[in-house]
């Protein structure tokens, strides 16, 4: 047996170690480091509550509207408000955006680039992956990097700028967006959906979204071999054997995404048990964040997010991250646009996930579906926004209390857990995506979900950062700085 | 033959939000406008396929000589705790503490180049009770030091280039790199606390959409209130250096057009304004921050007397989230 340090890792946000043990050309057992600390928790400490809403989105430069949302509906909690419609709806159109970009990048920037290795020099979609997707170079690269730019501009109008916008607040949004500028952002919308369908799926997105089999899906790709970066990507997927590289634990987490009004989600809460293959409720009480394996003082055992606490501690001789590991009802979860998908019963995804559970390929497969899927949403949403009426209501907040906010971001499920004493945070817990995604061991020795996915990956004679271990580490989407922040 | 201006980019600790600021850089083809620029990325955390151990070699060739490193972008705070030993962040597969990293890097770099307020000064990763001992490259806080020291001068003789902001604006970068790799930028193109001058010898408030309520004092009193932010909510936008409002962000955007306070990002200590960011802090009714280079007694004055003229359309609009008031129309005679 050999063991290799893989590391530091880039198309993914932050930086990343992973240890693996090989044995006969697979890896036997793989440790997820998440090597840098930067202690959120512990800064937030004894602020006003409303500055959590500067603080929290800096956690993350790519997820931070996500963050914002976190923290803001926390302290909405706290307040008892809930936003008026038209900021309901901006602060859903300024997720989406996100969230989308975000799928475009990993897309475009982060996954696909590995498949113009040289490990792949014989394969027969070879030279077309090379002039698509090498770093600043291939073409389908450069146009979704202008793409990008343009989509994010939608930001700039609803929130002043991105990353790291103030306007979201537990009472709605501090812009208004009057009609002139609603027409502008519709306009803006159309112009993405015009990329994806020219140039991603080279269909409209009411055909993606019509898919309801995995035989609809790959006939549709038999119809027009090469056409479009998704069929490429399926090519792709086919011929590497992606479709059952990196399995997951088989247990989907979402906590919803997108509220309306009426309480209710497009993306519903709750679970999906890949067993079953079965929805099942969530109980945020049943979720224990374990340091066993973490530099931190893991004094007293797993606890709660909201009696949680952080305090680095760095002589533990079994620890090798900085993440803790968050279990429900001490089962370890996969998180991501593929968890959001299967709980709100979308039948291609089903049915490619009953075939090959979470692999390489579906997860990819779930973010190509959810950007068809959302930019229609986001096109209804702003055309329901009534100009003229209110974006924020104000609200008191109390000295004291607790409360939970909690939101997808592209990469999964987030939640902020806080409490107040004397009008100041007195304690501000955070899981992210990728804290439950790329979790360590927990005290009964148990991998977390990239560190079961690794296992039995193949390493290729001579590898030293093998290529199958990035795909599965960039599968996921992951967020280092969110991770541990 | 020219050879290409070479920029690594590395990131520690920081949320990576000036890398993806970078990204929305206002061009329609991103690697064309390095390349003619003569400028080659060498190595990018969001874009290069070097990974794991390819990555490693590109540091090795640096520091070798092998390859002439021109400007060293450094983007999140450097941690140098806990104790000193930089153990907060270890560059994945080396073994080795960040801060070792920048300090070796630093030394056979031809520019180093902090990009955003937590390389410069330390930023927000430096806030509350400052967890990770985290600083800038050359500043911690506003005092010189740092990480590299007061003294520090990069092989072109120029101290760390403070590309200040949270995040940094995309053009602040772009602007930077081209005129280093143009040879158009000389230490007298920095202010005193190492920003460039092109962005920092600016105001927000200057291009603000909320001037005409500044100028009369009407004030917002909510967040979404139109009128300036200046007196209730926070705003320090007369105060903050930065091309904001001239120069804007995400197509039409800055903070102020997006309804909520400047929290003067650019400066060292904004993560620590010593009061809530969303309210001003006020002596005897009047902001303790008062806009750069105006008297105290100048600003009491002015504000007493623009109050009592402000038109009704302006003090109406200040506290509604839409205009109420529409300016009256005033046909041109000849």
């Amino acid at each position: 047996m050999s063991r290799l340090v893989v590391g530091p890792f880039n198309r993914v946000e932050g930086d990343l170690e992973v240890q693996l043990d090989v044995e006969d050309g697979h890896v036997r057992s793989a440790r997820v480091n998440a090597t840098m600390y930067r202690g959120f928790e512990q800064i937030l400490l004894q602020h006003a509550p409303l500055d959590a809403l500067t603080y929290a989105p800096r956690i993350c430069g790519i997820c931070s509207v996500s963050q914002s949302i976190a923290a803001a509906r926390a302290l909405a909690g706290l307040a008892g408000v809930q936003p008026p419609d038209n900021g309901l709806l901006a602060i859903n159109l300024m997720a989406a955006t996100e969230n989308l970009a975000d799928h475009l990048s990993h897309f475009y920037l982060f996954f696909m680039p590995d498949f113009v290795r040289p490990v792949y020099a014989e394969r027969p979609w070879y030279p077309d992956a090379v002039a698509r997707f090498t770093p600043l170079q291939g073409s389908q690269q450069r146009l979704a990097i202008s793409a990008r730019k343009r989509w994010l501009d939608l930001i700039g109008t609803l929130g002043g700028k991105w990353p790291h916008t103030g306007s979201i607040q537990p009472g709605g949004s501090t812009r208004a967006i009057d009609a002139a500028e609603r027409l502008r952002l519709l306009t803006r919308v159309r112009e993405f959906r015009q990329f994806l369908e020219s140039e991603l799926f080279a269909a409209p997105l009411e055909r993606i979204n019509g898919f309801t089999s995995e035989s609809e899906l790959w006939a549709w790709h038999a119809e027009a071999l090469g056409q479009g970066d998704f069929r490429q990507f399926l090519q792709i997927a086919l011929d590497t054997g992606l479709e059952h590289l990196g399995p997951g634990p088989g247990l989907y987490l979402s906590y919803g995404a997108y509220p309306r009004a009426d309480g209710s989600m497009v993306f519903p809460r709750g679970l999906w048990n890949g067993v079953t293959q079965c929805a099942q409720a969530l109980d945020l009480d049943d979720i224990r964040e374990d340091s066993a394996h973490a530099w931190l003082d893991d004094a007293g055992g797993p606890r709660h997010p909201a009696d949680g606490q952080t305090q680095p501690l760095m002589e533990k001789p079994d620890a090798y991250t900085w993440n803790k590991a968050p279990r429900l009802a001490g089962a370890v979860l996969e998180t991501g646009a593929i968890a959001r998908q299967l709980i709100a019963g979308q039948a291609l995804l089903r049915d490619a996930v009953a075939r090959c559970s979470a692999t390489v390929y579906t997860r990819l497969l779930a973010r190509l579906l959810e950007l068809a899927q959302v930019v229609p949403l986001m096109e209804s949403w702003l055309i329901a926004l009534r100009p003229g009426e209110p974006y924020y209501r104000a609200a008191a907040l109390p000295d004291k209390g607790r409360a939970v906010g909690l939101t997808e971001a592209a990469r999964g499920a987030l939640g902020h857990w806080l409490e107040v004493e004397h009008g100041k945070i007195s304690r501000y817990q955070i899981i992210a995506p990728t804290t439950w995604n790329f979790s360590p061991r927990d005290a009964q020795g148990q991998p977390g979900a990239l560190e079961q996915a690794l296992q039995g990956a193949p390493v290729l004679p001579g590898e030293k950062s093998p290529v199958a271990v990035q795909h599965i580490v960039r599968s996921f989407d992951p967020c280092m700085v969110c991770t541990v922040h | 033959m020219n050879t290409p201006f070479r920029v690594l980019w590395l990131q520690s600790g920081g949320c990576g939000g000036c890398n993806m600021s970078l990204l929305c850089a206002d061009t329609q083809d991103f690697s064309a406008m390095w390349r003619s620029a003569g400028i080659e990325l060498l190595w990018h955390p969001s874009l290069s396929l070097e990974s794991g151990d390819q990555v490693l070699d590109i540091l090795e060739d640096c520091l070798q000589g092998r390859t002439r490193l021109d400007a060293l972008c450094i983007e999140g705070s450097l941690l140098r705790g806990p104790h000193g030993t930089g153990r907060f962040h270890m560059l994945a597969g080396t073994d080795a503490p960040m801060i070792d990293w920048v300090r070796k890097l630093a030394a056979v770099a031809e520019y180093t180049l902090g990009i955003g307020t937590c390389a410069a000064y330390g930023g927000i990763t430096a806030a509350g009770s400052n967890p990770t001992d985290a600083c800038g490259l050359q500043f911690d806080g506003e005092h010189r030091g740092g990480l590299l020291g007061a003294d520090y001068r990069s092989l072109r003789g120029l101290p760390v280039i403070n590309v200040a902001g949270c995040p940094t604006h995309p053009g602040w970068v772009t602007d930077t790199l081209m005129a280093l790799a143009a040879g158009l930028f000389a230490e007298a193109d920095l202010d005193v606390i190492g920003r460039p001058r092109f962005y920092a010898d600016q105001l927000v408030h200057q291009g603000c959409t909320r001037n005409e309520f500044y100028e009369y004092k009407a004030s917002a009193e909510k967040p979404s209130d139109l009128g300036c932010m200046m007196e209730n909510l926070g705003c320090k936008g007369t105060q903050a250096h930065g091309d904001c409002n001239t120069r804007l962000w995400n197509g039409e955007g800055s903070c102020t057009r997006g309804g909520f306070a400047c929290i003067n990002c650019t400066a060292p200590g904004f993560e620590e304004p010593g009061h809530a960011f969303q309210r001003t802090p006020k002596l005897a009714g009047i902001p303790i921050g008062l806009p750069i280079d105006m008297p105290k007694a100048w600003f009491v004055a002015l504000s007493a007397l623009s109050k009592s003229a402000t038109p009704k359309r302006v003090k109406q609009n200040a506290t509604s989230d839409h205009p109420l008031i529409a300016p009256s129309v005033r046909t041109p005679r000849r």
